[in-house]
């Protein structure tokens, strides 16, 4: 899919994703040792992002399957259709039964879930498996067969293998430690914030119009608030919103007045607007 | 390309000596990622390595020293270096107003190998990072760099302004750490990679000793309070789950057999009362220990929601109630360690911690503060200062709770030397030796009531 490491930084960033590179370098061996690539980090840096990115570049299509508590089998690989099967029993009804089992039971009524839909394609797939670590631990041995052999196996069909490798992104906000087991099946990315130069080119990006001295103070302040040891530190997303918000406000210039105004734009809760009010010298709240 | 094969396995030799748990079949990913990115770029390379070898956030602290040390920068000394200091301060501070990141580690090179090098017949010579800052004093540079920077205009809008020291300091701690891994670079030329990968790398937060931990050491170790207890709250709910299955119930199989005619074809496992335990904690916070209470006290206030009551208490030679306090805590974790001993009463004469004494204010005071559902755990060296270790009041705290577990920070080898009441205390609490943050995590899973 990629050539070298600047042909992956250069197509994601025409599409709009600037990736460190970090994040070029393991989504390029992702793609030559053909390994799944599980991402960690905090909210808001891109990690969905990417699988997104990674799929436009590579004209390919993206199969998401959104893990949440109590996701299953039925909702991430495949389910029998029962409805059409019953009418279909009905409907052949002088039919032997030996006709009717083998036919119940093939391809017409299934009804194939993202990592089933993402095996089976013959055209580039990007599977994206967003938010690991909110399934049940069980699903994670569900997973395993998946991502190692890229095989599942439908006891009434037979084994189903990809034809065609789907590059699969994993995604962990690392609310529940992830086993081990699933860990060595996947190259780790750790998409921590970025650095000042490659968030400044984020915001230019993503914020044309902000100023370019403005841009400079926006990121300089971010990355003071994230030093600050806070609740929840502000995030990318959080950086381009307040860069948004101060475009609208037109202001000109960073000063203590908009800041203090805005401050809850990139910090969610009133003790981190405190504390962060207090160490930037901002007058009371 | 052997040498090739061999940096990697030595590489991932020495992450393993760190605790890194990694395969043979990561070795094998890891190659091929050299053999798809190549020698030409090393970041790209170190990026490479640590995606195949690495499986979680944490262990980077570990891989970037021990990569720079199997895949140096380059070999020797630099080709110009001058030992003169003013020059190479006046160069620092530029290159810090400027935030060059390639000129301070030039500069970190020359400055290792101008001031940092002592001893001088082979064997006994070696680089030191610590006599080098000794010498150059980066830290004194701030006042220059801020007016420097501040000369040029580069501070941009006024508001911004006021970060720039935190900045400059922030840049000053990165050229101490290049320092630091020009040192360990240096010596790994002369003493052999290996060794050096080995001892001379800091390990990771979970891995230092509690008792030997320095204030950034721990303050990182307060900032993995929260992931912890996030995996200890997954273990502690299968281990929950295990348990509530729970064993056969015999009548109710046997009655629920009749409407099989006497055959048991469905077993009814017996159902436990979800009963949320109960918690109780002595902490000892005196100077010695008190970096390794604090922490604790945190872990179990992260996962206050696995129990039903947690109740925690401190003492030095007396002993207060500190529940509240660490309530309290959670928006300041760092400053805890002082507010609690500024805030309760804990020292009565003298201020030496009396195990003896605080054990047995607790069994008289807060005696019902222990049912039979409570687990009491206690923390601390059992260093008693040559003070009666007051044995009876302990035998009566583990007759009236649940278990009594004492962690002890210190290693078992130093247990009942000196002033340790050590082997007494193991006689009547369950003992465990507790020395990182790594071992608390596993006592705690296991210990933990469910």
């Amino acid at each position: 899919m990629f050539t070298s490491v600047d042909d992956v930084s250069a197509r994601l960033a025409e599409t709009g994703y600037l990736a460190s590179p970090a994040v070029a370098t393991t989504v390029f061996l992702a793609d030559r040792l053909g390994k799944p690539l599980l991402v960690e980090g905090p909210a808001g840096v891109g990690k969905t992002e990417l699988a997104k990115a990674v799929a436009q570049v590579a004209g390919a299509r993206l199969v998401r399957l959104q893990c949440y508590e109590g996701v299953d089998e039925s909702r991430a690989l495949y389910e029998w259709n029962h409805a059409k099967q019953l009418l279909r029993i009905s409907a052949g009804r002088d039919e032997s039964w030996d006709a009717t089992r083998t036919d119940i039971f093939s391809e017409e009524f299934l009804l194939p879930r993202p990592l089933l839909t993402a095996i089976r394609g013959d055209e580039p797939t990007v599977l994206l498996i967003d938010e690991t670590d909110k399934a049940d631990v069980e699903m994670e041995g569900l997973l395993l067969e998946v991502l190692s052999d890229f095989q599942i196996t439908v006891p009434e069909l037979g084994t189903v293998t990809a034809t065609r490798r789907p590059f699969v992104v994993l995604t962990s906000n690392a609310g529940r430690e992830l086993s081990e087991a699933l860990r060595r099946r996947c190259l780790f990315l750790h998409i921590g914030f970025p650095e000042e130069e490659l968030e400044r080119r984020i915001v230019r990006l993503k914020v044309p119009g902000l100023g370019e001295a403005l841009t400079e103070s926006v990121v300089r302040v971010v990355g003071a608030l994230r030093a600050m040891d806070l609740r929840k530190a502000p995030s990318v997303a959080e950086t381009v919103d307040w860069a948004r918000t101060l475009l609208a406000l037109g202001a000109g210039t960073l000063d203590e007045a908009v800041v203090r105004e805005s401050l809850g734009v990139i910090l969610k809760h009133q003790d981190d607007i405190q504390k962060a009010a207090a160490k930037l010298d901002l007058d009371a709240l | 390309m052997t040498g090739v094969a061999e940096r990697i396995t030595g590489l991932v030799g020495a992450l393993r000596a760190h605790g890194v748990r990694i395969g043979t079949g990561e070795s094998v990913d890891a190659a091929r990622a050299v053999e798809a990115l190549g020698f030409a770029d090393r970041e790209l390379l170190r990026e490479g390595l640590a995606a195949t070898l690495l499986h979680g956030a944490a262990q980077r602290a570990v891989f970037d020293p021990v990569f720079d040390l199997y895949f140096p920068r380059g070999v020797g000394g630099p080709a110009e270096g001058t030992a003169d200091r003013e020059a190479l301060r006046d160069r620092l501070a530029r290159a810090l107003a400027a935030d060059d990141r390639a000129l301070m580690a030039r500069l970190a090179a020359e400055a290792v190998d101008g001031l940092g090098g002592y001893g001088s017949s082979p064997g006994s010579d070696g680089w030191s990072a610590y006599q080098t800052l000794e010498r150059l004093r980066p830290q004194t540079l701030l006042a220059r760099v801020r007016a420097d920077v501040r000369g040029r205009g580069g501070g941009g809008a006024a508001f911004a302004d006021r970060l720039l020291d935190d900045e400059i300091r922030r840049r000053i701690e990165e050229f101490r750490r290049l320092v630091g891994a020009e040192a360990r670079r240096r010596v790994a030329e002369r003493r052999g990679r290996d060794e050096i990968a080995r001892r001379g790398v800091r390990p990771t937060a979970d891995r230092v000793d509690f008792l030997s931990a320095d204030r950034d050491q721990l303050a990182e170790l307060r900032r993995t309070v929260w992931p912890l207890a996030r995996k200890l709250a997954t273990r502690l709910a299968a281990r929950r789950r295990r348990a509530a299955r729970g064993t056969i119930d015999l009548r109710r199989t046997l009655r629920s057999s009749l409407s099989t005619g006497g055959v048991p074809m469905r077993p009814v496992l017996r159902r436990r009362r979800p009963v949320r335990p109960e918690l109780v904690l002595l902490c000892d916070v005196s100077g010695s220990v008190s970096g390794f209470s604090d922490f604790t006290m945190l872990l179990v206030q992260a996962l206050h929601d696995q129990f039903g009551k947690v109740r925690v208490f401190a003492f030095v030679n007396r002993l207060d109630e500190v529940t509240g306090l660490i309530d309290h805590g959670r928006a300041d974790p760092d400053g805890l360690g002082a507010r609690i001993r500024a805030e309760a009463t804990l020292t009565g004469w003298h201020g030496s911690s009396d195990y003896g004494m605080a054990l047995g204010e607790f069994a008289e005071r807060y005696g019902d503060a222990v049912g039979p559902r409570t687990t009491v755990f206690v923390l601390g060296d059992a260093r008693t200062n040559m003070n009666d270790p007051n044995l009876p009041a302990v035998r009566d705290i583990a007759r009236r709770a649940r278990r009594l577990y004492w962690l002890n920070p210190e290693p078992r080898a130093r247990w009942g030397t000196g002033d340790s009441a050590a082997p007494a205390y193991a006689e009547l609490a369950e003992m465990h030796e507790c020395r990182t943050a790594r071992q608390l995590g596993a006592l705690v899973s296991r210990l933990l009531p469910v």
